[in-house]
């Protein structure tokens, strides 16, 4: 168990993790500026190819075979009985919406369906879609992200100090940009449920940031003729325990979500796995040196404090 | 007493168990597949049940359950889920054409808890599929329509102008405006004048007999931009129209040039969806002609059984209308829509109405809606076709008062007609009528592998969570686990309550959820034995961990909570469906972190002269 007078030294690396942030965010960034996203088929738009089978076919089948073929995104269901399917499946990159790229594209899909089983199969139909996710998405997604900082600064400067919501929200773009830096990198398409692993990932590491800023401002009001470099690492020392239970709990969730959970589950658990490291490493380094980073010291603590506080001050 | 709940605080432990246990319930039975059969003037009747059900025994296909609900409308439940569609249009066949034949999923959840309130959670697209509809955007129609407002402000215009022409200004087959002019002077001065309200159009001009003919036409360019912009606004109008008729996670995407393609999982009410999708409901403020005015420019109504001429001119148009709500007028206690208009609109109204007073004022509503009517052919084929059903009836006729500005109330429709136009009007106007040309159901997008994978990694990482807890923690893990089915149970209980669409990636969303609920109770485990360490009394270490961990649990989850309610407020789609669960994740894990596990913990180590407590630490051997 961990001695609550045994403080690990945690600020005396602070440099050093300025340095590791600053190339990962580096890094992430130009992951971005070259890769870019892989937008996925709810972004995107693409065909649509209704089949007509003579038996019904198996829709997992005709999955495999489509990925095989080169159609890794798509969507295969059946459509009033089980021999009409519908597929519908992103277009080869840079092709335009119009009926003419949807209908050469529905001639491959019925082409390889066709080749692939003895079932026989029929097109009966194809059509260009339009993008699950309308552009108002983006304008509102950006606007309320807006928004959402600046009550978030707001709150944490009320609850707790400005200088804390400085810290907060560094270490919350900190982990977007990381987490957006890595989807790029590994190309991971980019769909609604990877959007919500983003969001995931804000507010664990939100959570986290707030636990330790909690005890930050504990200590000092509790530790006095305290350095504020030994304060923040007494708070970071004595959440550590609780910080490692936490992000076992979490991870294990989400190993046994990318392990078992197969491929619809994987976008969303390994965004979230890279962005609970990065988040828990954040919640320990990013605010807290930023804390450090503008000198925050007791007056800066003082106005809040009780007189009920000093009871319970250490012997 | 330190740690003992008061009465009052175990009764309230109890009965949220008891709530979310009753609320989570009707999740545990699956819905029937069914078909659903509406009359369009009133309560569905036996007789048409009993048609309907031969059609099917005529056809082989096996039901059961055959009845006519409370709200009016029978339900034929299935057996096959792939006989739905022939089923539907057996019976679309077997019955007149008012009857509104519909696809369903019924849920069965048993009377008890319906009686209670209790329904269960709909499963997404990608689980179980859903409804499917493919719209035709009739968007030949939304260029007509601009070119006969253009026709209308053209008129206006030139009246304002004193231009004199000769009537009347009119779209002609070929979709051109063409204004004839006695002189050369007038069509110059009526170029001038319309120079700058309609760039979007060309002009041509022509000398016909003693006519000075002025013709404007859309340029293809501009008809191709106003198409796209109709399908546009109506997919927009859409996804507003399906958000407020409570149905989450559906897809709504442009299909083709010209269509629209709506899937929505688990309607319960498919004809009332279709119609709501598709109807077109405008409101036009006319005044009622002066006796004597002439047919031509006047139009005829009933209202209230006599006919009433209004002019045909129109004061504001539907689009000026930016928010109406129903509601109940205090003094009669019936039902009314409050109308709000926007600056211009207001503006029009109030200049009219100004030097009209002690005229009468109409307000006519036109609701085109499509239904669909299966025929039989004669060599026995069913063919389903979509016909548009268009009523136009003035719903209110009054005497103008006094000057009309932003706000006025419109009473004289029923409850259910004043909420549905009240939702039609807020969730924005379809910019060109819409056909619905399909309607089918649609299977799971996930396949039964997938799908069970995705619940098998759900329930293997919700076991290592109960694992690694109980490990670390041993009693007082125990504890935190049952504190955390609770939780599961609590979050299934809420999301049913609001209507939560289930999708896999939703459920990944919620055990996610779990593992971060475990925190609050870490937090109050770790502070526990640091005050055991620190070498205080079991007792007092209880209390004082659950005291000081409160604020620090407290202010994280109150900082996420106020993100995922800006995300709500703010977000569409995904995002707003990603901020309703952490919302409800973070309250439940508040109320069963702190609330059931003290409880517990109280239950357990709260008598007198606790020496000993099991949080996975060696007890320290202080006296």
């Amino acid at each position: 168990m961990l001695d609550l007078t045994k403080v690990l030294p945690f600020m005396r690396y602070r440099m050093h993790c300025v340095v590791l942030s600053a190339l990962l965010v580096l890094g992430s960034v130009i992951a971005i500026a070259v890769n870019g996203f892989k937008f996925a088929l709810d972004f995107t738009g693409g065909t649509q190819v209704l089949l007509q089978y003579q038996q019904a076919p198996d829709l997992e089948q005709i999955r495999q075979t489509l990925e095989q073929a080169g159609f890794p995104d798509n969507e295969v269901v059946s459509l009033g009985s089980d021999t009409n399917i519908q597929v519908r499946i992103q277009n080869a990159d840079g092709s335009e919406e119009t009926e003419q790229a949807a209908g050469e594209t529905a001639a491959r899909v019925a082409a390889v369906l066709a080749d692939s089983s003895p079932n026989q199969v029929t097109l009966a139909g194809s059509s260009f879609i339009g993008a699950q996710v309308g552009d108002e998405l983006r304008e509102q997604g950006i606007m309320g992200m807006l928004v959402a900082t600046a009550l978030l600064m707001m709150f944490i400067a009320l609850r707790f100090q400005f200088k804390f919501s400085i810290g907060a929200v560094l270490s919350l773009v900190h982990n977007g940009i990381i987490t957006a830096g890595f989807i790029a990198l590994a190309r991971i398409d980019f769909d609604q449920n990877v959007l919500a692993s983003i969001l995931g990932v804000i507010g664990y590491s939100l959570n986290d940031t707030v636990v330790v800023s909690d005890r930050v401002r504990e200590n000092f009001r509790l530790l006095r003729g305290v350095e504020p470099e030994r304060i923040i690492d007494t708070a970071l020392s004595q959440t550590l325990v609780r910080t490692m239970i936490t992000v076992m709990t979490t991870l294990l969730v989400l190993f046994a979500l990318l392990f078992f959970g197969g491929p619809v589950l994987y976008g969303f658990s390994i965004v979230l796995i890279v962005g609970v490291i990065v988040g828990t490493y954040a919640s320990i380094y990013v605010a807290t040196s930023t804390l450090m980073f503008m000198n925050l010291s007791k007056e800066d603590m003082m106005p809040p404090v009780k007189a009920k506080e000093e009871l319970d001050a250490l012997p | 007493m330190l740690n003992k709940y008061p009465l009052w605080k175990n009764l309230m432990v109890l009965l949220m168990v008891v709530f979310s246990a009753l609320y989570a319930a009707p999740n545990f039975y699956p819905p029937d597949p069914a078909i659903q059969i509406s009359y369009d003037r009133g309560v569905m009747d036996q007789i048409a049940l009993d048609k309907a059900t031969a059609a099917l025994d005529a056809d082989g296909i096996a039901w059961f359950g055959a009845d006519i609900e409370s709200n009016g409308v029978g339900l034929i439940r299935l057996r096959d889920r792939n006989l739905q569609s022939r089923a539907q249009q057996l019976i679309s066949v077997a019955l007149p054409q008012q009857y509104i034949v519909a696809l369903n999923l019924v849920p069965t959840t048993p009377p008890w808890l319906a009686a209670i309130g209790g329904s269960p959670m709909p499963f997404g697209l990608d689980l179980q599929g859903g409804v499917h509809f493919l719209m035709e955007v009739d968007t030949d129609a939304a260029v007509t329509k601009q070119l006969n407002d253009n026709v209308a402000t053209m008129r206006n215009l030139l009246r304002e102008e004193r231009i004199r022409y000769r009537p009347p200004v009119e779209l002609d087959a070929r979709q051109r405006i063409n204004l004839r002019f006695l002189d050369e002077e007038s069509r110059s001065r009526a170029i001038e004048a319309l120079r700058d309200g309609f760039q979007e159009l060309t002009f041509s001009t022509e000398n016909q007999g003693s006519d000075f003919l002025l013709t404007y036409t859309m340029p293809e360019a501009s008809i191709a931009e106003l198409q796209k912009y109709a399908i546009q606004q109506n997919l927009t109008t859409l996804r507003s129209r399906v958000n407020e008729l409570g149905v989450k996670e559906p897809k709504i995407q442009q299909m083709g040039p010209k269509g629209i393609l709506i899937e929505l999982p688990g309607v319960q009410d498919t004809t009332r969806a279709k119609d709501l999708i598709s109807a077109v409901a405008t409101l036009q403020f006319h005044l009622v002609a002066d006796l004597g005015a002439s047919p031509a420019s006047t139009l005829e109504y009933d209202f209230e059984g006599a006919p009433v001429r209004i002019n045909e001119e129109i004061i504001v148009q539907g689009s000026s209308v930016t928010s109406a709500q129903p509601s109940i007028d205090p003094q009669t206690s019936l039902p009314q829509v409050n109308i709000r208009l926007d600056a211009q609109g207001a503006r029009q109204l109030n200049e009219v109405t100004r030097v009209s007073i002690g005229k009468q004022m109409a307000i006519l509503l036109s609701e085109s809606k499509t239904r669909s009517v299966t025929k039989a052919n004669p060599d026995g084929t069913l063919v389903t076709t979509a016909e548009p059903v268009v009523e136009e009836r003035l719903i209110s006729v009054a005497t103008i008062q006094s000057a009309l500005g932003r706000e006025f109330r419109i009473t004289g429709l029923s409850s259910a007609e004043a909420n549905d136009l009240a939702l039609l009007i807020r969730s924005g106007a379809l910019a060109a009528p819409m056909i619905p040309i399909e309607e089918s159901t649609v299977g799971p997008s996930l396949g039964q592998e997938n799908i069970d994978a995705g619940i098998d990694s759900v329930l293997v990482g919700f076991a290592l969570i109960v694992g690694f807890m109980l490990l670390l923690y041993r009693v007082c893990g125990i504890i935190a686990n049952i504190a955390l089915f609770f939780n599961v149970l609590l979050i299934m209980a809420l999301m049913s309550i609001i209507g939560a669409t289930l999708t896999l990636p939703g459920i990944a969303g919620i055990v996610l959820t779990l593992g971060m609920a475990v925190d609050a109770n870490v937090l109050i485990y770790a502070r526990i034995r640091d005050e055991l360490l620190q070498g205080m009394s079991v007792a007092r270490a209880i209390d004082a961990g659950y005291d000081r961990a409160y604020t620090t649990i407290v202010d994280s989850n109150l900082t996420t909570l106020i993100v995922a309610i800006i995300l709500y407020s703010i977000g569409t789609g995904p995002i707003k469906g990603f901020a309703v669960t952490t919302v409800i994740g973070i309250l439940t894990s508040l109320v069963t972190a702190i609330l059931i596990s003290r409880a517990l913990i109280n239950f357990l180590y709260g008598g007198k002269g606790v020496k000993r407590i099991s949080i996975g630490m060696k007890m320290p051997t202080t006296a």
